[in-house]
């Protein structure tokens, strides 16, 4: 019988957090911003159909950056996981703590006991309140610690200089289309201009009504960016 | 709760109803409440009344499709509820009525409007009008059991269709057999007399004012004469919920139109 190597749990954990690691940085990015009307989620994505920004309940939105099979199951898992509660219980009971609790428990589970390799991805859940205070961004990472942030937050490869950039430009008064630049800015960095095809944008809104998630249209978008 | 997470062949995919059976949960446990009931009442030498809800009906005018449903629920000959709402809004573009045991009907308008708007978020586009009805008559199909032992839903489904660009409208039958109507329908135990006075008012492309009146008119007649369907509760301010729906979506007439289209109707049937 031949003899295993001998791996350090330490250097295990962090050679699985660098894999991690590397495999969401060669993705693109995506930014939450609370602003006086709504939570708007401003993802860089080509793709006009494999989404990076979904809906997962009534006042609730999901954002995932890395591996997108990886990703959408999870969306996919959130979005059953709320409509049984909401089914055994009430509507009023789903809410984006336990979900985002859920969440970081399987990514921590997957990343140090159960999975063959970890997953490859960063989540956000978003839920929006009746007044900005009452909103929740709670940004999981791949290896299960759970963010509970405010204002804004960053995901995916570059989101220190992104959130270095959004520290200097962010305010908690800008209206929608401010919003939207102020993201994109943030997103592309100095060095380059992201048109509005490359954009994912969609919101929370804070109106009151039973569905707040919302698409924002590329043209839309082209015009918050003039 | 744990998040439900299921291998790649074993997946439930977009039905809600296909999660919770794999999850151990019977989303029609109808048929084996009936059978305990069933053997209870015959113990006691009673027969347990359940509470049923009554007439409905939808039509099609120039845009859209109107649907419309009394207020009552009735357990044998008691008013069991005055202010029962059995035709809501399934989504965006369509409504669901419903006739038949009260309990079961609104757990089957729950769980399809969940499906619809599940089906949307997981499938990231919605099903189509005539998917929709399919998905309503599955589920009537899987309630057949509790069907054939008294406990029957028999829904009605109706929505404006953006492919075709009109309204369009189905009922079914207990085994979840789903039929389209070209004009317009009725169900329930008053559905004989409001059909009549459909039958006899419907015009091609008649209007949304017209449509609404004209139902209200078959309701009106239906609770005439059928004694479990209510007409409108003057009394009390409950009216029948008639609502239209065109590509804008769905629009309830509010009583305060409803009330005014009734007092019409009484004037006339007054100075008869």
């Amino acid at each position: 019988m031949s003899m295993p190597f001998y791996v350090s749990p330490e250097q295990m954990m962090k050679d699985r957090a660098d894999y991690a690691r590397k495999g969401i940085a060669r993705g693109r990015a995506l930014v939450a911003l609370q602003t006086p009307s709504c939570i708007v989620i401003v993802a860089e994505n080509p793709s006009t159909t494999l989404r990076k920004v979904s809906e997962i309940y009534d006042h609730i939105a999901f954002a995932g950056v890395g591996k997108y099979n990886e990703f959408d199951q999870l969306r996919v898992a959130g979005v059953r996981a709320a409509e049984l509660r909401g089914y055994h219980y009430s509507r009023n009971d789903v809410d984006a703590r336990s979900l985002a609790n859920q969440y970081a428990q399987v990514l921590g589970e997957v990343f140090s006991t159960s999975g063959p390799k970890p997953l490859e991805v960063e989540l956000l859940v978003a839920e929006v309140g009746d007044a900005p205070e009452h909103d929740r961004l709670f940004h999981i990472l791949y290896d299960g610690t759970l963010l509970d942030e405010k204002r804004f937050c960053a995901l995916g490869g570059d989101a220190e200089g992104i959130t270095k950039r959004l520290e200097s430009t962010y305010r908690d008064d800008l209206e929608l289309a401010k919003a939207i630049k102020v993201a994109v800015a943030a997103l592309s960095g100095p060095d380059r201009n992201v048109a509005a095809a490359d954009l994912e944008v969609a919101t929370l809104a804070r109106d009151g009504r039973r569905r707040s998630f919302a698409r924002i249209t590329d043209d839309a978008v082209t015009a918050a960016l003039r | 709760m744990t998040m439900p997470r299921f291998a790649a062949g074993d997946d439930p995919g977009a039905s809600f109803p296909d999660l919770l059976r794999k999850l151990g949960i019977d989303p029609f446990p109808a048929a084996a409440l009936r059978g305990e009931i069933g053997r209870i009442d015959s113990l006691r030498g009673t027969d347990t009344v359940i509470p049923h809800a009554t007439t409905c009906l939808a039509l099609t005018y120039d845009g859209g499709v109107v649907m419309a449903g009394d207020r009552r629920a009735t357990m044998g000959n008691l008013i069991s509820t005055r202010s029962v709402e059995k035709v809501v809004p399934a989504d965006d573009l369509s409504g669901v009525a419903i006739a038949g045991t009260a309990g079961l009907a609104m757990e089957m308008i729950k769980l399809f409007q969940l499906q619809l708007e599940y089906y949307e978020k997981v499938e990231g586009q919605s099903l189509s009008l005539e998917g929709k009805a399919n998905q309503l008559s599955m589920m009537v199909r899987s309630n057949m059991p509790a069907a054939m032992q008294g406990l029957s839903v028999v829904p009605l489904f109706a929505g404006f269709d953006p492919l075709v660009g009109r309204g369009r409208l189905w009922d079914f039958d207990i085994t979840g057999g789903r039929y389209e109507e070209r004009d317009f329908v009725a169900i329930g135990s008053g559905s004989t007399l409001a059909s009549t006075v459909l039958r006899v008012g419907w015009r091609t492309n008649i209007t949304r004012e017209a449509a609404v009146e004209l139902a209200a008119r078959a309701l009106w007649e239906a609770s005439d004469a059928d004694i479990a369907t209510g007409g409108p509760d003057i009394l009390r301010g409950i009216y029948p919920i008639v609502a239209s729906i065109d590509s804008a979506g769905w629009n309830r007439v509010g009583d305060d139109a409803l009330a005014a289209i009734f007092d019409t109707i009484m004037r006339e049937v007054r100075s008869r």
